[in-house]
């Protein structure tokens, strides 16, 4: 497996003794794990290209444990990773090997559900889905819906601000989260938004979401629930062009309809998930959209008319109208299921996540078939359509010498492109350690330096997840200077920081 | 149309050179919100114009002193519209002063508020650096979300140059119900409505009647009047449009008016006072001569935030006050060093949020 060092090393192999020493005072013994077989767990997220033995993980399950460790790491100056799950996809828990991995996997309790506020207050190690679970008794849920919702926390969701297939009508992660508890590095806990929709002062609540760990470790998370909705339908339609499906995404949202969710997905995507889940799929057609309305049954049935109509004039070859709920889930199951389908298809597979402006799909998407050619690895495309949240899955074999640094590098293309056409490197995965280089194509010198004033004013010491997700301008310059020389890197072996 | 960026940034460049305090000016409607500042007056407005609205993509890009009225009818021609209703408090309302104020109105607890509409802004800092954050499209977590912090940061950590927002499509049909209630029954009725599957787009309290407000398609509204009862409101528009503007007969005297952010379903505060009740109970107007003090403690104690939104000049003569709630030490601190970071020197509507250390 291709490994990559993240961090300069340094050698503070000494602090070690002295940190958990520190931490045992504030600490049980057994929630401070620093043998290598008990580290070995932690040493990377879902991104598992990128690997890092940790100086340490420690378990804490109280914020008073928590504030310990904070402070315990401070005063020795050890860098701090905070983790949920491990699920994310770029990196951003990717340990330091002289930092500490922090994990919540503790903090699991739902601390209570007001019905009539419709709130839940949670732990960061709660699963997304399980608060969902613990909501439908009162008719309500929690909306964002990441993939991974079975498994992901909902600390780690608001780290990165994640999404899900349901964000266009419902919002990221940050349009369903009221309130925050924050350990700062000083050791306080910040209280963040408040008991209604607001709280005073700078919107601290929404810097928090999507910061990665970088600005405090968050605690406890009150989230937004919804009543669940009455009526949900899909319609799938196929197209035998995909800049044709692309029009017709644009074609539903100017007709004045926003669906619960409208996804795409290209031949490649179709033909593995139908082999995979067999929903019914047209494994023919070039492109398919999937649209879901939701809402009471009549404003529901008036809408699929609508969206039939514009599907059939944007030139739809067939449409699939889900006729029961067992039908809509089988529909939705072959793109739940589309990236382990892709997986069985390849030995390993890359997900991107550029976000475009809609219109730009054809163009883009011809040039990733082009980048494709060029670089010898298939691209299956499963696209967030309605937000224009690309998901190319890139294919290729790691145990092939030299693929998945191939993959690596047409993936950086793609977003490359994304960023050209004006959109962004990341619609909803982070930029962890996966996309650092790509942040300086999207952003100004000033725009970076102004990120790493805003780090310094909660994390004077760049002790919380330093060198994640802003890059340095050095790396930048040095980057830069390279593009100017020709697409490829010298000296690939070389370590960059 | 114009863009005078470059004039803009030579100004401030200025000022921060010779730590000359600016009080930033779109159209001068929302003058009267936030604590007294003083400092040359900086006229923003001029920087107007739409820079890019394509109705498929359901974003506008445009400069912050394009009036907010001309954002409003270029959405509602194809059809969209500004989903967090945003309060004018005067036609001269510009977009830029909208997102600085961060006020949204009686569609945000089912739509979502200014900030949540964010999707990018270009903003000129207490430096006197034009840089851009966020981006033009619905989802984008590179780098801090440094956009939405400007919403509702009353241009103190920088002056709002340009914003990008989504917009959403203007519902097919709505109507206004009302229900005759007493308080403790309106804040039941509005939080057991909001927690079912009902397209509600607005739920208000006056004092005599809940009034919702619903948004569907034609079907739906018809499906919705067979299962909930109340009296349609005729004027519906109308009442909206008053509530938002603070044009309802409830506002219309000099007492010091506070707003109340407050979990929605929170039981009626003992102050004294006349109130009005928005956001389904989450938004709560109190005209009151108690002092900020009580008003504060009865709000901290319910984990919300107090605001002397108007007629400040009540408490000006007799007490040292803040228009915005207290922040704990910490948290304090935090905004300081954020202040710090975007605008050193502070000259960027000083105190105007909280008291700025120069």
């Amino acid at each position: 497996m291709h490994q990559q060092t993240f961090q300069k090393p340094v050698n503070d192999l000494h602090k070690k003794p002295l940190l958990i020493n520190a931490l045992r005072s504030g600490l049980p013994d057994n929630a401070i794990l620093s043998s290598e077989e008990a580290l070995r767990p932690y040493e990377c997220d879902a991104l598992s290209a990128y690997r890092e033995l940790p100086l340490l993980v420690v378990l804490p399950e109280t914020i008073e444990q928590v504030q310990a460790v904070i402070t315990a790491c401070a005063s020795l100056e050890v860098p701090v990773v905070a983790r949920g799950a491990g699920t994310g996809l770029s990196g951003g828990a990717l340990p330091l090997s002289n930092g500490v991995v922090l994990s919540l996997a503790k903090f699991t309790r739902i601390l209570g559900i007001d019905q009539l506020n419709r709130t839940a207050c949670v732990q960061p190690g709660v699963r997304n889905l399980a608060i969902s679970e613990a909501a439908a008794p009162y008719g309500l849920y929690y909306a964002p819906d990441p993939s991974s919702q079975i498994a992901c926390s909902i600390g780690g969701n608001v780290a990165e601000n994640s999404g899900g297939v349901h964000c266009l009508k419902y919002g990221l992660t940050v349009h369903n989260i009221q309130q925050l508890k924050v350990v700062t590095i000083g050791g306080d806990i910040l209280t963040l938004g408040g008991s209604g929709f607001d709280g005073a002062g700078y919107d601290l609540l929404a810097l928090m979401c999507g910061s990665e760990g970088m600005l405090g470790i968050i605690v406890e998370i009150t989230v937004k629930l919804l009543p669940k909705p009455e009526y949900a339908q899909l319609i799938m339609a196929a197209f035998d062009d995909l800049a044709k499906a692309g029009k017709a995404v644009g074609d539903i949202l100017a007709a004045g309809i926003v669906p619960a969710g409208l996804e795409m997905m290209d031949n490649l995507a179709i033909r593995a998930s139908e082999a995979y889940v067999n929903a019914g799929y047209p494994t023919d057609a070039a492109a398919i959209l999937l649209c879901e309305l939701d809402g009471c049954s009549a404003e529901v049935r008036q809408q699929i008319q609508k969206v039939q109509a514009v599907l059939q004039q944007a030139g739809a070859t067939s449409q699939r109208i889900s006729a029961d709920d067992a039908e809509r889930e089988l529909l939705w199951k072959g793109r739940k299921a589309a990236f382990p389908a892709v997986g069985r298809i390849s030995p390993d597979y890359y997900c991107m996540d550029g976000t475009i402006p809609r219109r730009q799909l054809p163009y883009v998407l011809q040039r990733i078939s082009e980048l494709s050619g060029e670089y010898g690895l298939p691209v299956a495309n499963v696209f967030h359509a309605g937000d224009g949240n690309l998901h190319p899955l890139i294919l290729y074999d790691a145990n092939i010498q030299g693929e998945l640094q191939k993959a690596e590098e047409l993936g950086g293309k793609i977003l490359e492109i994304c960023v050209e056409v004006g959109g962004t490197i990341t619609g909803e995965h982070g930029v962890g350690v996966e996309k650092i280089n790509q942040m300086c194509v999207q952003f100004s010198p000033l725009a970076l330096q102004q990120f790493h004033a805003v780090k310094q004013a909660f994390d004077p010491q760049q002790l919380l997840n330093p060198g994640k997700a802003v890059p340095s301008l050095h790396r930048c310059a040095e980057l830069g200077a390279m593009h100017v020389h020709g697409g490829k890197l010298p000296f690939p072996d070389l370590e960059r920081f | 149309m114009s863009d005078i960026t470059q004039q803009l940034q030579a100004q401030v460049q200025r000022a921060f050179q010779a730590n000359n305090p600016l009080l930033i000016r779109g159209g001068g409607s929302k003058f009267f919100y936030g604590n007294a500042c003083d400092g040359e007056v900086f006229a923003a407005g001029e920087h107007r114009g739409i820079i890019e609205y394509e109705p498929k993509e359901l974003v506008i890009t445009a400069r912050a002193g394009t009036p907010l009225k001309d954002i409003e009818s270029t959405l509602a021609q194809h059809g969209q519209m500004l989903a967090f209703e945003p309060p004018y408090f005067g036609l001269a309302a510009t977009l830029g002063g909208t997102i600085a104020c961060g006020f949204s109105g009686p569609r945000r607890p089912f739509a979502g508020s200014a900030r949540d509409f964010v999707l990018g802004c270009k903003v000129l800092t207490g430096k006197g650096e034009v840089i851009e954050f966020g981006g033009k499209v619905i989802k984008n977590v590179a780098g801090y979300d440094v956009s939405r912090l400007m919403a509702g940061a009353l241009g103190t950590l920088g002056v709002i140059l340009e914003v990008s927002l989504k917009v959403l499509p203007v519902p097919e049909a709505e109507t206004t119900l009302a229900i005759a209630a007493h308080t403790n029954e309106a804040i039941d009725i509005m939080n057991a409505r909001a927690g079912q599957p009902l397209p509600l787009s607005g739920a208000v309290y006056d004092g005599e009647a809940v009034v919702m407000r619903f948004s569907s398609t034609e079907l739906g509204i018809k499906e919705l009047r067979k299962k909930i009862a109340g009296d349609e409101l005729k004027q519906g528009p109308e009442f909206w449009r008053q509530v938002k503007e603070q044009q309802h007969f409830f506002f219309a005297n000099d007492m010091p008016l506070w707003r109340l952010s407050l979990a929605p379903a929170t039981l009626p505060l003992g102050l004294p006072g006349s109130w009005l009740f928005d956001w389904g109970g989450a938004l709560r107007w109190l005209k009151t001569d108690a002092s900020p003090r009580d008003v504060r403690d009865a709000v901290a104690a319910e984990g919300g935030h107090a605001t002397l939104f108007k007629h400040r000049e009540f408490w000006e003569r007799q007490q040292p006050y803040c228009v915005f709630h207290p922040l704990p030490s910490a948290l304090m601190a935090i905004h300081q060093k954020l202040k710090t970071a975007f605008d050193p020197a502070k000259i960027l509507n000083r105190h105007r949020l909280y008291e700025d250390r120069i």
